[in-house]
């Protein structure tokens, strides 16, 4: 590699610790009761998520998914906004108009967090078609998951791209399972990248447990796009450690030895152990988790802090103008 | 003044507004060959880049009319026919509408999606809707129905320059339509704003689309009995110009809500709840519904032609409405 690895190397554990340790405590802010709605969390898949997205620029466009937490801080957003936005409140990164599923900071070049299966796919390639029209040299990446793969819009989208040749990159977190429903169950190959072959582009499969290997697979489909040759399809094999969605109340899918197999290949005990390997201390790794730790307790600080919106904000944003406020209509619960 | 019909005018909206506004391009199927009508010389004068043909990928290509908007370009979709959004719905439903929303503000979205609307020419159930009711229940959507030439180019041109996702539902029995059109570039029609397109005393009459014409010859007819007719049309659906239509009624005391839409939930159905709730205490009669019945459009034209309200369907409820009845001959 070029760049400077140690540096990089430290950032790429950054940003898996963060989004760990993040989750982990919105998981307990969960099931106390302080964040409300679903949540859908990452756990296993922070090698696939930090290394697609450091392989971007900060002006290079992102879309995700339901499955939003690790995008944004893969990507570089500031937590506090973030966990603002899972309290619900006014200073949230959609100030409290999103919620868990939607965790999209703009400032750091996303443009959604969408939680409908397969609906960002053509935006990400309509992102990439705008930045090409003004002959600007961002791309898009988009992320999607094996699910989203037997959607239309994967389809369609993939087509679009490789017919026109777009700047854009297809990531798929291949986790395994489509909510509770096994990959093996909801399509008849075994790899979402064979069917980049359908359209025309390189599908690759990468080890999405391995963050370099999914950094330097995503890093040269950038180069390919910038450079104008068209998009790329990659698939991360990875593994979601948690349920569906957190505090349901009941195990949806016991995935026991299966599950066990893949925390022996967990992203952050793997890369901890490549790092320590090549002579970095014990103790730079321990003040990073320290450091990361406090981050997120200084996140959910101000996220319990900061003031809910105020309930005339349910007019804002659905136009460019706030809607009219029905006469009579009465604030609060 | 030219004029121009009401297909040259979404054609010179088009032109304009691609010359003032790098930004803006066309996309959709077969649009490099002109197959409407709309795009007559822009490939030609914009080249394919701008004016971008597409395979038929309904839902791919209005999601990246969606990701262009939100990185700055000004996309505008044409769709043909207007059942054909139906394979976008859900980026048109959770990606475009909604966008702005989810994320706070953060996102904008200045695009235009185009369709014909393709009824009254045998072309069957699947070819014949007039979607724009449902549209309608969407907060986060502008939906036009301009009724004729002038509207059209002045609220197209309007759309395009607008950062709101707009959705332009064009009467395919208005294509051929002529009127003369302000030759000015910036000759913009404020979406949003409805327009009283004849004054009268006694019934106001509440058309939208291809109805304003029928409404505004039924008016003519009924002048000649004393029965003075007001036209208003709404031209955009939403957000709708409620205060216009109250207003009218308040004036008159009588209202008719005529719209091509199948009858449930139609627009009609919204604009007469909304004189009841605002206008009760001015009518003098009940508020009536001219809709097309709830059965599905049939090929056959003697099946499909009594289906759409038209000028004899209004004369008859106006005649029943100011109780002139006795006319029915």
């Amino acid at each position: 590699m070029q760049e400077n690895l140690q540096d990089l190397s430290i950032e790429f554990l950054r940003r898996m610790m963060r989004i760990r340790n993040f989750e982990n405590r919105a998981e307990m802010l969960h099931a106390e009761g302080e964040i409300p709605g679903a949540l859908h969390t990452t756990p296993g898949q922070e090698g696939a998520v930090v290394g697609a997205c450091m392989a971007l620029r900060t002006d290079d466009y992102m879309i995700g998914t339901h499955r939003s937490h690790g995008h944004p801080i893969a990507k570089g957003a500031n937590l506090k906004g973030l966990m603002a936005e899972l309290f619900a409140k006014k200073t949230g990164v959609c100030q409290g108009k999103g919620g868990s599923m939607h965790l999209s900071d703009f400032s750091v070049g996303s443009l959604g967090e969408t939680s409908i299966v397969g609906s960002g796919l053509p935006v990400a390639t309509g992102a990439a078609l705008g930045t090409k029209l003004a002959g600007k040299d961002n791309v898009a990446l988009c992320f999607f998951g094996d699910g989203a793969s037997n959607e239309g819009t994967f389809h369609e989208s993939l087509n679009l791209a490789a017919v026109w040749k777009l700047p854009v990159i297809f990531f798929c977190e291949n986790n395994g399972y489509g909510a509770t429903t096994p990959v093996s169950e909801a399509m008849a190959i075994e790899h979402v990248a064979d069917r980049a072959a359908a359209y025309g582009m390189p599908g690759y499969i990468v080890d999405g447990q391995d963050i370099r290997v999914v950094y330097q697979a995503v890093k040269e489909a950038v180069a390919r796009a910038r450079r104008g040759a068209g998009p790329t399809l990659i698939e991360a094999k990875t593994y979601r450690y948690a349920d569906h969605a957190v505090n349901m109340g009941r195990v949806l899918r016991d995935r026991g030895a299966e599950l066990d197999q893949w925390l022996k290949r967990d992203p952050i005990l793997l890369f901890e152990q490549v790092l320590l390997n090549e002579g970095v201390g014990n103790d730079v790794i321990a003040e990073l988790h320290a450091e990361v730790e406090a981050e997120v307790e200084e996140a959910i600080s101000f996220a319990k802090s900061s003031p809910y919106p105020d309930p005339l904000e349910a007019f804002d944003h659905t136009y460019i103008d706030r809607v009219p406020i029905p006469a009579g209509f009465k604030v609060g619960l | 003044m030219p004029r121009r019909t009401f297909l040259e005018a979404i054609r010179d909206a088009q032109y304009e507004e691609m010359k003032r506004d790098d930004r803006v391009f066309i996309m959709g199927e077969d649009l490099s060959c002109n197959l409407f009508g709309t795009a007559t010389g822009l490939a030609d004068t914009f080249g394919l880049e701008r004016v971008r043909d597409t395979p038929i990928s309904e839902a791919g290509f209005v999601g990246a009319a969606a990701g262009a908007s939100m990185v700055g370009a000004r996309p505008i979709v044409d769709l043909t026919i207007a059942s054909f959004i139906y394979p976008a719905l859900d980026q048109v439903f959770s990606i475009i509408a909604k966008s702005r929303y989810l994320y706070g503000g953060q996102a904008r979205l200045p695009l235009v999606l185009r369709a014909a609307m393709f009824y009254g020419n045998a072309n069957a159930a699947q070819h014949s809707d007039r979607p724009y009711p449902m549209l309608m229940t969407m907060p986060g959507l502008t939906v036009i129905v301009p009724s004729g030439p002038c509207d059209m180019k002045g609220l197209m041109k309007s759309a395009i320059r607008s950062d709101d996702p707009v959705i332009s539902l064009e009467d395919g029995t208005l294509w051929t339509t002529k009127e003369e059109i302000p030759d000015d570039e910036d000759f913009l029609i404020p979406l949003g704003q409805a327009d009283v397109k004849l004054e009268g005393s006694d019934v106001t009459v509440v058309a939208i689309g291809g109805a304003v014409r029928h409404a505004l010859n039924a008016a003519k007819t009924l002048n000649k009995e004393g029965i003075s007719i007001e036209v208003v049309d709404p031209r955009t659906l939403a957000p709708l110009d409620r205060e216009t239509i109250v207003r009218s009624v308040c004036k008159t005391g009588r209202a008719i809500c005529v719209d091509p839409a199948h009858r449930t939930c139609s627009a009609a159905s919204e604009i007469a709840a909304t004189i009841v709730e605002e206008a009760f205490e001015y009518l003098r009669a009940p508020v009536i519904r001219l809709t097309t019945p709830d059965t599905h459009i049939p090929f056959s034209p003697p099946l499909e032609k009594g289906l759409y309200p038209s000028k004899e369907s209004i004369i008859r409820a106006v005649r029943k409405l100011v109780g002139n009845a006795a006319l029915e001959s």
